[in-house]
């Protein structure tokens, strides 16, 4: 766990972080997410002390991180930043295999490592290894730079903008193999992002920083529905908040399971009338292949095709309602 | 569907290259109108011109011109760049050749007063040539192997031409004759020289480059300090450090054993030294600044040292801009030698100093070619070194 207490950073009579306390919960993707200005960025440099913080302290499983040299804390903590910062002349695997040489890794195990982490992030090392970051596509790059930051294993990752330089659907392809790494290895993740969508799709808590100030750090559902601040409110959008709660639960969770005594048949009949949803879709695309369809209800199906639930559109807008009214 | 086609087709076949109608302009006028050779009774008299026609046997002049005329239609129309290098050439060895047999024809047998000096007219198609063929080699854009190795292989060439005596008989050569023995060590001197200054400066200079980029405050005073160096006129700089490096002989016996005195050596490579300190400085500071950012984020980020990133991350990905300034310099320091003799630092322009103290024009081209033609070495050999590093970059 990381706690960050009463933590400070002032560049002369600026104060850019003002007294920050938040705790990270282990394995988890905690995202700070704020304007340009807001301090999130030198919050996030100050928990790998790129940043020496003016007050306060940030702990790692209860030490503080003061009590090492710099550079040795800095190995044990993973590091992507926008632009992916790749060394233009090294090689991918080189790249990769940074932190492990500094720590001293043999050969055979820094190799290994390599070819296990481009594998898992879908590049193949007999063709990536040997080459170099400007032979590669943005996406690959950046790939790369998270491959390179989880080289040794670190327990955190620290994340400035990963993916700020990536067109769109290449981002959603990039979130959603960060979702799968986090899941595989368990990493505590923490994510510097401006932009909300990603922010609401990664964070299992986000934290919404202004003008150097916490204003509040929360699940996404509650930063919508329970906005601690006005600027949190108009942050978080106030035109398509409800489209945005929505996006925050899946079909399966809201499917209500088919009473109906023979699933066989129910669902031959649902195939050819009623439209099929993906459990793990969210309720904002549900509703949207809804609307599309000009239907009133869904089938939820899970990962292997079988029939879990009904969805209709009066329980997806129950969802999209504001809790407290 | 062809007609529209076929007068660009034409036009593309006739179209004729800029480049190659100046440099043939300039030979022919070279060739029509400015003396070949110019003969001389003795190094000092002023002499009389030759045209080539006046000088070689009709059947070897028109064997000239045809090669020549051939150089000309090539570097005028042919777009094929290994042609046009063919070509250019081979016009070279013409004109060598033929400025060699006008020597030897114009000499009589034994005479070792008469100088026959290469024309304005030699020197102006030399040129000319000179400028196709490296406009060739541009447009072959050789790796930087292939053009080492050219520039042996053209410099093997003519340093066996020149030894086996084929230009004996050439005013240049004759001077060097002369001066055969003072010549290698003054070769040497000049290399001595504004080598040993580089390498003085660039130690210097890299570090203060690197404090420089690391302090922001000091790097606009530094580099503005270096530039009012580098405005000072070289004999000017000799003449400031006379004073005080004579008084510091004067009152150090030490310096003054170590060979320190207000002429000589000593000045010469001190005001190169300084000449040397701002291209180094200035594109250490730029090579730096142009690394990008995100990567020495993310080497701290990662847990390297500041000096794991400055030797790992930071000097590789500068060094081919500080190897540019280096060859800057380098260029820069053979050529400023050469004013260096003035003061008795010796080097190559001891014979253009003496040459023009005896208006004897033959004795400064044999301290001014050498010259050129170790700066446009040492260029090729640095560019050729700048590319290497720019294109395998690990």
């Amino acid at each position: 766990m990381i706690s960050i207490q009463d933590l400070s950073k002032l560049y002369g009579t600026t104060t850019v972080v003002d007294r920050v306390s938040m705790d990270i919960e282990r394995h988890s993707i905690t995202v700070v997410v704020g304007t340009s200005g807001s301090g999130k960025s030198t919050l996030l440099r100050m928990i790998n002390r790129l940043v020496e913080p003016t007050g306060g302290r940030v702990l790692i499983d209860g030490n503080d991180t003061t009590h090492e040299p710099a550079h040795l804390l800095r190995r044990r903590i993973g590091y992507a930043i926008q632009g992916n910062g790749l060394f233009p002349h090294r090689t991918v695997a080189e790249n990769i295999a940074t932190v492990p040489r500094l720590l001293g890794w043999d050969q055979a195990r820094q190799r290994a490592r390599v070819d296990e982490l481009l594998a898992v992030f879908q590049l193949d090392p007999a063709e990536f290894a040997g080459k170099f970051p400007h032979q590669l596509s943005g996406g690959q790059q950046q790939r790369v730079g998270v491959a390179r930051a989880l080289a040794a294993e670190p327990e955190v990752l620290l994340m400035d903008e990963p993916f700020g330089a990536l067109d769109p659907i290449i981002r959603a392809k990039a979130q959603e193999d960060l979702l799968d790494i986090q899941r595989r290895f368990g990493t505590t993740i923490v994510l510097v992002t401006h932009d909300m969508d990603e922010a609401f799709r990664l964070g299992s808590r986000v934290a919404v920083m202004s003008r150097g100030r916490l204003l509040q750090y929360d699940r996404p559902a509650m930063l919508l529905t329970h906005p601690a601040d006005p600027f949190v409110a108009q942050l978080t959008g106030l035109a398509d908040r409800a489209m945005r709660l929505l996006s925050l639960t899946t079909a399966g969770e809201a499917a209500v399971p088919d009473s109906s005594s023979a699933p066989h048949s129910s669902s031959v009949a649902h195939s050819s009338a009623v439209p099929t949803v993906a459990a793990s879709a969210s309720l904002r695309e549900a509703l949207s292949e809804l609307v599309w369809r000009g239907a009133d209800s869904a089938s939820v199906i899970d990962a292997s095709g079988a029939p879990c639930g009904t969805l209709t559109v009066a329980a997806i807008l129950a969802h999209g309602r504001r809790i407290d009214a | 569907m062809t007609a529209p086609t076929l007068p660009t087709s034409v036009a593309r076949r006739l179209r004729i290259d800029p480049l190659g109608a100046l440099v043939s302009a300039v030979g022919a006028v070279a060739l029509l109108c400015l003396p070949f050779v110019v003969f001389k009774a003795n190094r000092v008299l002023p002499g009389d011109p030759h045209a080539l026609a006046q000088v070689l046997p009709s059947s070897a002049t028109l064997g000239c011109v045809l090669v020549l005329a051939l150089a000309a239609l090539a570097a005028l129309g042919v777009t094929n760049a290994w042609v046009r290098l063919a070509a250019a050439l081979l016009g070279l060895v013409a004109v060598a050749a033929a400025v060699a047999t006008a020597g030897n024809l114009l000499t009589p047998p034994g005479n070792k007063v008469v100088r026959v000096a290469p024309g304005s007219g030699f020197w102006l198609l030399a040129l000319a040539i000179g400028l196709m063929a490296t406009d060739a080699i541009t447009r072959l854009r050789p790796r930087p192997i292939v053009r080492v190795a050219m520039l042996a292989l053209f410099g093997a060439v003519a340093g066996l031409a020149l030894t086996h005596g084929e230009f004996d008989h050439l005013s240049v050569m004759r001077e060097y004759a002369v001066n055969e023995d003072r010549f290698a060590h003054e070769v040497r001197r000049h290399l001595a020289l504004s080598l040993g200054s580089l390498g003085a400066a660039v130690i210097l200079a890299l570090p203060v480059g690197i404090i420089c980029h690391q302090v922001p405050r000091l790097r606009a005073g530094v580099l503005g300090a270096l530039n009012v160096v580098q405005t000072i006129p070289a004999i000017a700089l000799y003449g400031i450090l006379m004073a005080p490096l004579g008084a510091l002989a004067a009152a150090v016996p030490l310096a003054a054993r170590l060979g320190i005195s207000g002429i000589g050596a000593a000045p010469a490579v001190l005001a190169l030294f300084l000449y040397s300190l701002l291209p180094v400085v200035a594109n250490t500071v730029a090579g730096l600044a142009r690394v990008s950012p995100a990567a020495v984020d993310a080497a701290r980020g990662m847990g390297m040292t500041r000096r794991q990133t400055l030797t790992g991350v930071e000097l590789v990905l500068a060094l081919p801009t500080i190897l540019t300034g280096i060859r800057i310099v380098l260029v820069q320091n053979i050529g400023l030698t050469t004013v260096a003799a003035l003061i008795g630092g010796g080097g190559l322009g001891v014979f253009v100093f003496q040459g023009i103290g005896q208006t004897a024009i033959d004795l400064v081209l044999l301290g001014a070619i050498p010259t050129v033609a170790l700066a446009f070495s040492a260029a090729v050999l640095l560019d050729a070194l700048v590319e290497t590093l720019n294109r395998s970059p690990s």
